[in-house]
């Protein structure tokens, strides 16, 4: 550890804290979906993919990333309702199994269809102009781009929170995931609500594989190694936990940074260490409710 | 102003309501009593559109509400204070009275109606910004009670309000039932606290088994031992 300078420590810290912010986005989506419907979405590394390709489509329509970046996590809430209205819907109070298994199916359609359309090979998804290159942030440089995802994390996490905090209509969301039941009896239609936070959750999951894009292009199978290790961070930060998602988000960002820093080869095993760590010690996650699953 | 008639509910095969008819007027407090498991509560849940499989028919003012999603309850004018208030966890005292606004017409005065409710409930009124479930069962009933009453509906369902509470806060709650009363809402009380339900109740129906076998006003049932005895003993 002797030839770690301080600063080349500061800046990993800076590189865990935006792929930390991937995860984040993709667990809050996940959290917000578990957390309203008890539905475990496995089709939410597919919707990840999709916010990449749907970026694409939209940058090659229009030639500009700030449409893209509108457009793209637009396309997946779309997708997203769609598919809650269409399938998961259907299998509402029938018990966490069977839209866990549809999502999983669903996920492997939605891959096959990219695949079909976009062909099997990863594309290229350029940095934009704009945010090319690497700043100065006191320790060394670092890429701009890498800041701007944290920059949008934090903005999408703000007025999300906002969102739920602020409005009425996230009061009947955060109530609507207590006692759906009570929410119905005053007079609020809840299956409106369930698609509008399964959207909300998709096209946030969108918007995360169009910022991951860049940094590591758009391939049909991307959606499937994050999509574990969005479910350690919604583990690790409790099922259903909009805090635990970013708190846990954060945290395996920084595992990951760190052990690449020492031991390269050792960054997924880390991942899941820390997940059965955390398990160990507090099988409900960070902010989890005990009991939540039984 | 609640018609009931020939209403069945079933729990998977279970046929847990057997053919329900009862009949609540306009302005008037009907009680509803029995035993525990005689079917009351699943009454007012299957009015209450909460039963997945029910037949029969439900009206409120002649308007047909059974096969109806539970949520167009509230435009009927029905308000409903569940078993076991059902508060909602994490929410503030405030919130979970607003939420009770939120589908209704009045919602764009939500500031006054909350001021209502703090006028008639002022123990709530200094607990708002608590966290709801943190209050004592009284005022929690209170709240439910708040809640169903925020957005006026015309027809309340009381499902066992006075269940773990303190005898002085039954007695006030009693008497807030005869003044809403008196300010026009229809009630249909279920109580296990039969005398004391039946002391504010113009009429009362006996359930036992899913079905309604008796049924009587409220003096002559409260002098009537023998029926009392066989259907409404713990």
């Amino acid at each position: 550890m002797s030839g770690v300078s301080p600063d080349l420590l500061a800046l990993q810290v800076f590189a865990g804290l935006a792929l930390g912010a991937v995860y984040v986005l993709l667990a809050t989506g996940m959290s917000l979906i578990f957390g309203m419907l008890t539905v475990v979405n496995f089709a939410h590394g597919a919707f990840y993919m999709l916010g990449a390709y749907l970026g694409l489509l939209a940058l090659d329509a229009t030639g500009n990333f700030w449409a893209a970046l509108v457009l793209a996590p637009l396309g997946a809430a779309a997708i997203g309702m769609v598919a809650e209205r269409t399938l998961i819907r259907r299998l509402y109070g029938r018990g966490i199994d069977y839209p866990l298994l549809l999502t999983f199916g669903l996920a492997y359609i939605l891959v096959e269809l990219v695949r079909i359309a976009f062909g099997t090979q990863g594309l290229p998804f350029d940095t934009p102009d704009a945010l090319a290159g690497a700043v100065d942030i006191g320790v060394g440089y670092f890429p701009l781009y890498r800041l701007f995802v944290i920059a949008v994390t934090i903005l999408v996490l703000g007025a999300l929170w906002l969102f739920l905090e602020r409005t009425p209509y996230g009061l009947i969301i955060r109530a609507g995931a207590r006692d759906p039941e009570i929410v119905r009896v005053l007079g609020i239609d809840v299956a409106r609500v369930w698609l509008v936070v399964f959207g909300l959750g998709t096209g946030i999951a969108g918007l995360a594989g169009l910022l991951a894009a860049p940094l590591q292009g758009a391939s049909p199978e991307m959606g499937n190694s994050i999509l574990a290790e969005a479910f350690v961070v919604t583990v690790v930060g409790g099922m259903g936990s909009l805090l635990g998602a970013v708190a846990a988000g954060l945290l395996v960002g920084l595992v990951v940074s760190m052990t690449a820093l020492v031991a390269p080869e050792m960054e997924q095993v880390a991942i899941f260490a820390l997940m059965a760590l955390v398990l160990l010690v507090r099988p409900q996650g960070f902010f989890g409710r005990a009991g939540l699953m039984s | 102003m609640l018609l009931v008639e020939g209403l069945h509910a079933w729990y998977g095969p279970i046929d847990i309501l057997q053919g329900v008819d009862l009949e609540v007027r306009r302005g008037e407090i009907v009680c509803l009593v029995g035993r525990n498991g005689a079917g009351k509560t699943t009454t007012l849940r299957s009015i209450m559109g909460l039963v997945p499989r029910t037949a029969g028919r439900v009206s409120v003012a002649g308007q047909a509400l059974l096969g109806q999603p539970a949520h167009r309850r509230l435009a009927a004018g029905v308000g409903f204070v569940p078993e076991e208030r059902r508060i909602v966890p994490g929410l503030t005292v405030r919130d979970n009275l607003r939420l009770g606004l939120l589908a209704s017409p009045l919602r764009r005065r939500e500031a006054d109606r909350i001021r209502e409710m703090a006028a008639i409930f002022p123990r709530l009124a200094e607990r708002f910004d608590q966290i709801a479930v943190t209050m004592s069962g009284g005022e929690q009933q209170m709240l439910a009670i708040a809640r169903a009453m925020i957005a006026d509906p015309r027809l309340i369902l009381l499902d066992e309000p006075s269940e773990g509470i303190m005898p002085v806060l039954v007695d006030e709650m009693l008497a807030l039932f005869v003044r809403m009363k008196r300010a026009g809402t229809t009630i249909l009380l279920v109580e296990q606290n039969v005398e004391l339900a039946l002391g504010i109740a113009d009429r009362a129906y006996v359930m036992d088994q899913g079905m309604i076998v008796h049924h009587a006003g409220a003096a002559e049932l409260l002098a009537d031992t023998a029926i009392q005895e066989r259907y409404c003993a713990v």
